[in-house]
């Protein structure tokens, strides 16, 4: 693909180079001269070259495809139908009934605007700290080793293991912040419930948010900045004025994978709160529907509506940064 | 910008703010540490650093099978699941960067998909499947899912990667006279070493961090992994009072990743980061 975007290169360069990519994978019938036309019936190898590509990406393919592609139908064949495991006999088609089940029940749409809350609140505060720990981290004078092991941590620890600290240190009687700001227990509570959860979520992703946005700070080129201050530029100016939108791409694609998570989110809340007062996800309802309820039919058509939730969302970002998108973004590069 | 501000000035600002950031990353995890080391008697003091130190907690983990276990299951697991997605990984990521074919846009765009893919949409089909296929509760009925969803990573990475090798040293050491599998090894191998490190340690991070898999694929120590097992200290454990227990263990698997990460830092950020956005 790379030789196929350069083609301003002169075509005799050309073809020595891709004699030798051929030749790395051990396709000796790939050095022929026939390779130049390129609009050509295809070649011995051209012909080659895609088996080869075929052969390499098959069992990834394979492994990917056999993996989620049964399952995704699966779970869609399983909406349809009315199935418990606790009643197997029961077990038939209804059509769409499941998802009006679903869509009527006020559990789903609390879960619902539960997750869409803690969605906008942490991706939102997530850009905001991860942008200036991504400056902090790219631009710091003194121990940028160290600051960034530190900042990376949150990131490597075990999701799990971060839950249970935050845990301890809300619970009355064990914790350290528990009696912070009132006498209660601030995990037995609705909103403080919430807050807790969105702070866990934040501390353990901001650093993965500031990673991506440190990539789009080092396209940053350093003349503009200096240009922009020998202009009379203040900081606030050179930062909205030059490097946002230099960054834009590391800053939408950041927001998309982070949204896509944190729509996701399932672990903290898991441990925090196992979903009481409340304060449930809609992933953590389809996994109580799935795994504990053992209702297939129901917690299917949960999975799908949650798909379909993120599909939007996906496909709304997609539309919104346009060339920006991670597809495009990944055409660009080749 | 710190350019632009007195050198002196600036660094102690600069000092301050990392301060910050290092105060913010670990106190939660001084905070457990510190769980782990307190008596029960003073486990319920609230307060941060331990007015009696103890090794008991690591003792009782230790001695008990369910912890053990759990922790030799997800080093396999984890481990084996690490290597098939690495070298799956790195020969459709070659194909990607090097290689022309039809065909390559839609892997792309599929290992995408998956990237994006609720988990949890897949977790009930799994089960289903693996309880018919004989797979749940078993070791590879966690690392089939976790090589599906480390894949779209590993090839995101490399991928990356690959395109920045200079691969005219490969021609120019054939030059020189070396062999096809010389040249390999002597001059490619070692380029693209760091890359196929890096996405190994990312995806290792990710199966030793996954819940939701092991939490409904298993049901037994036969394959649960640690994080699982923690979650469960708290309801079927024969300890009084699991905290000083969970938090020794969370200590125990959070060490390694620690360990990575502060050796391999650098990596995992020009790995993560040419990775996820052009370089």
């Amino acid at each position: 693909m790379t030789s196929q975007s350069q083609s301003a290169t002169p075509l005799g360069a050309e073809l020595v180079q891709e004699g030798t990519e051929r030749a790395a994978p051990r396709e000796p019938a790939a050095t022929g001269p026939a390779r130049s036309g390129r609009k050509a019936p295809l070649s011995e190898g051209k012909k080659a070259e895609r088996r080869l590509g075929w052969l390499l990406c098959a069992p990834a393919a394979l492994v990917m495809v056999a993996v989620t592609a049964y399952p995704i139908l699966y779970s869609i064949w399983l909406s349809l139908q009315r199935f418990d495991l606790k009643f197997p006999d029961q077990r038939e088609f209804v059509g769409l009934d499941n998802y009006v089940t679903v869509l009527t029940n006020g559990f789903w749409w609390t879960a619902f605007g539960v997750t869409m809350l803690i969605t906008v609140v942490t991706v939102a505060v997530e850009l905001v700290l991860g942008m200036g720990l991504a400056i902090i981290m790219h631009r710091t004078l003194v121990g940028r080793g160290i600051v960034r092991t530190a900042a990376l941590i949150p990131y490597g620890i075990v999701t799990v293991v971060a839950a249970f600290s935050w845990r301890y240190a809300w619970t009355p009687g064990t914790g350290y912040l528990a009696n912070l700001f009132s006498e209660g227990a601030p995990l037995t509570e609705r909103a403080s419930s919430l807050a807790i959860i969105m702070l866990a979520e934040i501390w353990k992703t901001t650093p993965f948010m500031a990673l991506l946005l440190m990539a789009g700070l080092a396209l940053v080129p350093e003349d503009l900045l200096k240009a922009a201050s020998m202009d009379g530029a203040t900081t606030w100016q050179r930062f909205t004025k030059v490097m946002l939108p230099v960054m834009k791409p590391a800053i939408l694609v950041a927001l998309l994978f982070r949204t896509l998570d944190a729509f996701r989110v399932f672990d903290n809340i898991y441990v925090l709160t196992a979903g009481g007062n409340e304060t449930s996800s809609v992933s953590m309802l389809a996994y109580n529907n799935l795994m504990r309820g053992l209702n297939l039919g129901i917690g299917s058509t949960m999975s799908v509506l949650i798909f379909l939730t993120v599909a939007v969302i996906a496909f709304v970002f997609v539309k919104l940064f346009g060339t920006a998108a991670p597809g495009s973004a990944d055409e660009e590069r080749r | 910008m710190a350019s632009l501000d007195t050198p002196a000035g600036a660094k102690w600002r600069w000092g301050l703010l990392d301060v910050v950031v290092v105060v913010f990353a670990l106190v939660p995890v001084l905070w457990i540490m510190s769980l782990s080391f307190k008596t029960p008697a003073t486990l319920t003091d609230g307060k941060f650093v331990p007015r009696e130190w103890t090794l008991e907690n690591y003792r009782t983990i230790f001695a008990t099978d369910q912890f053990v276990r759990a922790l030799v299951n997800s080093i396999g697991i984890a481990l084996i699941a690490t290597a098939v997605a690495v070298v799956l990984g790195t020969m459709a990521a070659y194909a990607i960067s090097r290689l022309d074919f039809p065909g390559k846009k839609l892997l792309v765009g599929v290992s995408l998909l998956i990237a994006m893919f609720p988990q949890v949409s897949l977790v009930s089909p799994l089960f289903e499947i693996e309880r018919q296929l004989g797979l749940f509760d078993t070791w590879p009925g966690l690392i089939l899912p976790y090589i599906t969803f480390a894949l779209p990573l590993a090839i995101y990475t490399l991928s990356a990667f690959f395109k920045q090798i200079p691969w005219d040293l490969e021609k120019a050491a054939k030059m020189d006279g070396a062999t096809q599998g010389q040249a390999f090894r002597r001059v490619i191998a070692p380029l693209a070493a760091p890359g196929v490190f890096t996405t190994a340690i990312l995806v290792f991070i990710f199966c030793w961090n996954d819940f939701l898999f092991a939490i409904s694929l298993t049901s037994t120590e036969r394959s649960r992994t640690v994080p699982v097992a923690l979650s469960f200290f708290t309801g079927e454990s024969q300890f009084e009072d699991p905290t000083g227990a969970i938090s020794a263990a969370a200590v125990v698997i959070t060490v390694p990743i620690i360990l990575f990460v502060l050796f391999f830092q650098r990596r995992i950020v020009s790995g993560l980061t040419s990775g996820a956005v052009k370089g």
